[in-house]
């Protein structure tokens, strides 16, 4: 028995980036080790995560997501105004936004395009949807989901419930369920799954729709913690989402991902900012901040995985 | 048949049937008033994608995941931190050109460096790298709007022989960049890798070499870019690059230029950029508000690449 599996030293690494840059924070500004101060420092990571784990599901089929950041802000959009006005019409378009998202993964793989034009083009549609449908910053959350992000669990923040059950859930989804094996094994190997006799195209379709899914949720969400929305709330969350499954272990090809390193990813992401801001680092430099913690982590990465390797190879 | 052939042998060519389509729809709706000014303006704005368009365009040559995302960061670096040195002064025009080129190696030089040294995919590497750039070009610009020299204000907005001066500087470049490509032996050992890097490398190409050049070409072109645009419009803004990410993809990719590396277009990319600028200018005309030009800017490139995939596949 093992301790170090590769796999578990590759989920290591981003614990504790967690761990370091929390200990940071509560070193800088002990007031934030309490319960309304955890809330408040990982409040706006629960869309983020949702988002990641989206873009992770897009990533386990070799593709990247261009489009998270605007199709998020439709979302919210839409979560803003129809869910809130007109549950019907609401809760179909939403329905439709996740076929739609379904059918660009049956696009990409039956005329064989590149997922970044594809997504990249779709990031203009979402976008220009968005501003048709809401022009202006406005609307308002629906009671339910305002409720739900702002409840106060006892002992342990919203925030990090949310978080752990997001972690829980995606992981027996794409870890222990078969259907997840499925998808890992179409982003590790497509000829072999096609061999065995299994649907790429609907694997495919299959991971691009939760893709769609998660990125729902990620946009209900926000507008939950932000009460209204607007055409370009979750722009950066493209970055984000790609860069938290990145932090959290993931690989861009290979089906090699890790849903709960991806909600770490995503935490630390969020921590991050405000760590800087702590560090009184003018706002300036905070994006500049951000690829430096990307490179370092993928520095360290790069460490662990010739590690990995000589261990392989003795 | 022989003509009928030769037009499916230059796929080249549908960019520019496209571009001319949306031309001729444009003017006829203006009974042609317009013809002049929307062919001055189309070759114009065209030009600042064509320059961006084949840098991009060598790096996707190199093969599957080479795209540079740092375009839109190093364009407003460059612009930025160039109209900050030559401070309207005509004398330091010659000054200002040298930061622009120092920009786009040094940007070029660190790209390849976290790809190589790293060994982060390019696209993370150029978008961790762009986020930097981007810190450091807000960190320069303060808000602050300062006016190109007024020479080189004039040159860039005046005309020779009735075509605008950027586009024969576009021209210019492009003709280096196509006897590079299709003359040169740098062109050839760009494709060679895109095609099969193993191969190339057995073949005693010097890869790491060439690929090194490839991302500096690409981030030099791109400070050309910024610089020129910055010149154009009358100062830097921080989020001038911003619509050349997409773009610098679209145009390689409706161009003609093969997504998966190893064949390069360049007459393409002039197709592309004039028929990208027409379709929102046709848009424009026909009164299609900001949200609806967006939506169907992203469907038109979608379809053009569905289009164009049928055409590469079989």
């Amino acid at each position: 028995m093992k301790l170090l599996t590769p796999d578990r030293l590759r989920l290591l690494v981003p614990a504790l980036s967690l761990a370091v840059l929390l200990g940071a924070v509560f070193w800088l500004q002990p007031r934030t080790m309490s319960y309304t101060g955890l809330n408040l420092l990982f409040n706006l990571a629960v869309p983020i995560a949702l988002a990641t784990i989206a873009q992770m599901f897009v990533m386990m089929v070799n593709d990247l997501d261009l489009s998270m950041g605007t199709f998020v802000s439709f979302v919210a959009c839409i979560t803003a105004t129809w869910v809130q006005s007109d549950p019907l019409l609401g809760y179909g378009a939403l329905a439709l936004c996740i076929a739609a998202y379904s059918a660009i993964g049956v696009v990409i793989y039956v005329r064989q395009l590149p997922a970044i034009v594809v997504t990249l083009g779709m990031s203009f549609v979402w976008g220009g949807l968005a501003v048709l449908l809401l022009p202006a910053p406005g609307g308002s959350a629906p009671d339910w989901i305002r409720a739900m992000m702002t409840a106060k669990p006892p002992f342990v923040p919203m925030a990090i419930v949310a978080s752990v059950l997001i972690a829980a859930v995606t992981h027996w989804l794409v870890m222990r369920s078969s259907l997840g094996v499925l998808l890992r094994g179409v982003g590790g190997n497509e000829k072999t799954v096609r061999r065995a006799g299994w649907s790429v195209l609907r694997a495919r379709a299959i991971a691009y729709a939760l893709a769609g899914v998660f990125a729902v949720l990620a946009g209900m969400t926000l507008v939950g913690l932000t009460t209204s929305a607007d055409a370009n709330i979750a722009l950066r969350y493209t970055l984000l989402s790609i860069a938290g499954v990145i932090l959290g272990g993931g690989e861009f090809i290979g089906g090699r991902v890790s849903p709960i390193g991806a909600v770490i990813g995503a935490l630390t992401l969020t921590l991050a900012a405000s760590f800087l801001s702590f560090l009184k680092i003018s706002p300036d430099w905070q994006i500049g901040a951000q690829g430096m913690i990307l490179i370092i982590v993928l520095a360290v990465r790069l460490a662990l995985n010739r590690r990995e390797q000589r261990g392989a190879r003795p | 048949m022989t003509a009928l052939r030769f037009v499916f042998a230059k796929p080249w060519l549908w960019s520019f049937v496209a571009a001319f389509g949306t031309w001729l729809v444009t003017i006829l709706f203006t009974g042609g008033a317009s013809t002049l000014g929307l062919s001055q303006a189309a070759l114009t704005f065209a030009a600042f994608s064509i320059i961006v368009g084949l840098g991009q365009m060598f790096v996707v040559t190199l093969g599957p995941g080479n795209v540079d995302l740092s375009i839109p960061a190093t364009m407003t670096l460059a612009g930025t931190v160039a109209l900050k040195v030559m401070d309207t002064q005509d004398g330091a025009i010659l000054l200002g050109l040298l930061v622009t080129l120092g920009v786009g190696i040094g940007i070029g030089i660190a790209n390849y460096a976290l790809i190589k040294l790293l060994r982060i995919p390019p696209i993370i590497a150029t978008l961790s790298s762009s986020f930097i750039v981007q810190s450091i070009a807000i960190a320069t610009n303060r808000g602050i709007r300062i006016k190109p020299p007024a020479v080189l204000a004039e040159f860039s907005i005046a005309s020779f022989l009735g075509v605008p001066n950027v586009a024969w500087l576009a021209l210019v470049i492009s003709v280096f960049a196509w006897v590079l490509l299709e003359k040169g032996l740098f062109g050839r050992w760009v494709s060679a890798i895109g095609q099969n890097m193993r191969a190339a490398r057995l073949a005693g190409i010097p890869v790491d070499g060439v690929r090194f050049l490839t991302y500096m070409l690409c981030a030099v072109l791109a400070a050309i870019a910024g610089f020129l645009l910055s010149c154009f419009s009358g100062g830097a803004a921080l989020n001038m690059g911003s619509e050349y990410l997409l773009t610098s993809i679209a145009v390689v990719v409706i161009g003609g230029t093969a997504v998966a590396g190893g064949f390069a277009n360049v007459p393409g990319i002039w197709g592309a950029s004039l028929f990208l600028f027409l379709v929102v200018s046709m848009l424009n005309t026909y009164g299609a508000s900001a949200g609806v030009r967006m939506v169907l800017t992203g469907v038109i490139i979608i379809a053009v690449i569905i289009a164009a995939s049928r055409k590469a596949v079989r």
